[in-house]
């Protein structure tokens, strides 16, 4: 468990990038800081491990105050995935991967060893074991970035924008891979993304920031989406625009789901026997809804 | 040509010896460049003294440094170590520079997210700041090479054997193919040792080889990202 206390934090520019902060982030379930830049998402995560420490308040982690510790050695616990993956270039895959348990003192066999069989639990094939970063997609390089982040199995997983700067099929791809993994794993992750398709999808609970480090809402993402607490919050789900509110209209070859604006967000699924036509229809989901993969979350208005 | 036949033993003797001028000055200068383009580096504030004072010792003339040097230090003027000492000074001049810009190129985001997995602030510079300065470091110690390689036969002037005695004995006894070999035998020598460096840097830098970097590779990655 990792616990905000009244965190403050005031960059020496002045800047006040988060203010009075206080939060649980329970065990084992995904929190995710969504908001626009400034919002001081970024911050929270690394005062997290310590990249950043606050002015004023504190953090705990199982009681901890982290203050007390170590930042190396915090830091060698927790993992920690960034966008652009930040690997090495000047290593090899497995390297890279064996890198931070070898830091803590596994002998490079052992490390390496666990290291290739990491790249199995990310999806990666072993070959790619001995390449460079460099000769790896931006997919790949942020599953090595990922299984780098598992190598010390640690109870923590931070994720800053892990999958920002992959396109948009390859991103779908990892998030579907990281809920497979968190299904399997059980960690505790802290997820930074200001996409609120990418929060939805990911989090158990989900913290919508706006500037300043300040809580918008809290809640899993049903709550949010049923209850949007002001209209900050419902221009950022998109609730205002209609983009949330959907019904089914019948468009002669079947019956479709149609958002508020007119946009076909997708169709029905395990529907009546009258909609199976629908149902069957050409066109995903996906292809209609752009890249935000907002054709998730039109299913029923569930994003799960 | 019969001068350089018959005195081959002799051009041998005086590239061991110019070897054993700019060797280790080359080495020196990497050496003692290190800490000193760390801190030009590290801290902004140092950055423009160093790197101004540091390069004015380039202004000096060699000559009276080669004569001036053995009052300060206290060697012998014609002894190696004290041509060693005024070429690292050279050297130096050169390197302080390259090594804080080769530091300042290192990528924030790499240094960033060393430091965000726990390397400590000794390992983020040995194990990634070094290393990825390493392409940059390369180039300015080829440059220091070739230049110590050139500067060291002005050491004949004052007495200090090396190739350039070749020179200064050739024009006293007016031996043209003893100049010209002493010419030719500095530009090879040069040549090998910045070959040797670039060799080196391959060795020792396996990821900047071209295929590590290739485009073909980048792309048949792409395609096995698309079919898994």
């Amino acid at each position: 468990m990792i616990e905000f206390r009244s965190v403050t934090k005031r960059f020496p520019d002045g800047t006040l990038a988060v203010d009075d902060f206080s939060l649980v982030l329970p065990s084992h379930k995904t929190t995710v800081f969504v908001g626009t830049s400034g919002s001081g998402k970024t911050t929270l995560l690394r005062m997290i491990n310590r990249m950043v420490d606050p002015t004023s308040g504190c953090i705990e982690i199982d009681g901890a105050d982290i203050s007390t510790l170590d930042p190396v050695k915090l830091r060698r616990g927790i993992g920690y995935v960034m966008q652009n993956s930040g690997l090495l270039p000047h290593r090899k895959v497995v390297d890279n991967v064996a890198t931070v348990p070898m830091l803590r003192g596994m002998p490079k066999k052992k490390a390496r060893d666990e290291a290739l069989a990491l790249l199995d639990t990310v999806g990666l094939d072993r070959s790619l074991a001995g390449r460079y970063p460099s000769q790896l997609s931006g997919g790949q390089q942020q599953r090595v970035g990922v299984a780098r982040g598992l190598a010390v199995n640690p109870n923590i997983l931070l994720m800053d924008e892990p999958f920002g700067a992959v396109d948009p099929i390859v991103r779908a791809e990892l998030q579907q891979e990281l809920l497979r993994l968190q299904r399997e794993l059980g960690k505790t992750v802290v997820f930074v993304t200001h996409d609120i398709d990418e929060a939805f999808l990911l989090g158990d609970q989900v913290v919508i920031l706006r500037t300043g480090g300040k809580i918008a809402q809290i809640g899993s993402p049903a709550e949010i989406l049923a209850n949007p607490v002001d209209e900050f919050v419902s221009t950022f789900v998109g609730a205002d625009r209609g983009k949330r509110s959907l019904h089914v209209e019948n468009h002669g070859d079947g019956d479709v789901v149609v958002d508020e604006t007119g946009r076909l967000a997708g169709v029905l699924v395990g529907a009546p026997p009258s909609l199976a036509a629908a149902a069957t229809a050409p066109f995903e989901p996906e292809s209609k809804a752009g890249p935000q993969g907002s054709g998730a979350s039109a299913q029923g208005g569930d994003p799960r | 040509m019969t001068w350089i036949w018959s005195n081959l033993d002799l051009i041998w003797d005086r590239t061991f010896d110019h070897l054993v001028l700019s060797v280790p000055s080359i080495v020196l200068s990497f050496i003692v460049a290190l800490p000193f383009g760390w801190l030009a580096h590290r801290y902004r504030a140092s950055r423009a003294v160093i790197l101004t004072s540091v390069g004015l010792l380039y202004a000096i003339p060699s000559l009276p440094l080669f004569i001036v040097l053995p009052f300060i230090v206290g060697t012998s003027i014609r002894s190696p170590l004290n041509l060693i000492i005024a070429l690292t000074l050279y050297g130096v001049a050169l390197m302080v520079r390259v090594v804080a810009d080769g530091l300042g190129a290192v990528d924030r985001d790499v240094r960033q997210s060393a430091t965000a997995v726990g390397f400590s602030g000794w390992t983020v510079f040995w194990q990634v700041e070094l290393p990825l300065a390493g392409p940059v470091l390369l180039a300015g110690l080829r440059v220091v090479a070739v230049s110590t390689v050139s500067l060291a036969t002005v050491g004949a002037v004052i007495g200090a054997q090396s190739l350039g005695s070749l020179f200064t004995d050739g024009i006293q006894r007016g031996i043209q193919a003893e100049i010209i070999a002493g010419i030719i035998a500095t530009v090879l020598l040069a040549l090998a040792l910045d070959g040797a460096l670039v060799l080196l840097g391959r060795l020792l830098m396996p990821w900047t080889r071209p295929s590590a970097i290739g485009t073909v590779s980048r792309t048949s990655a792409a395609l096995a990202e698309a079919t898994p």
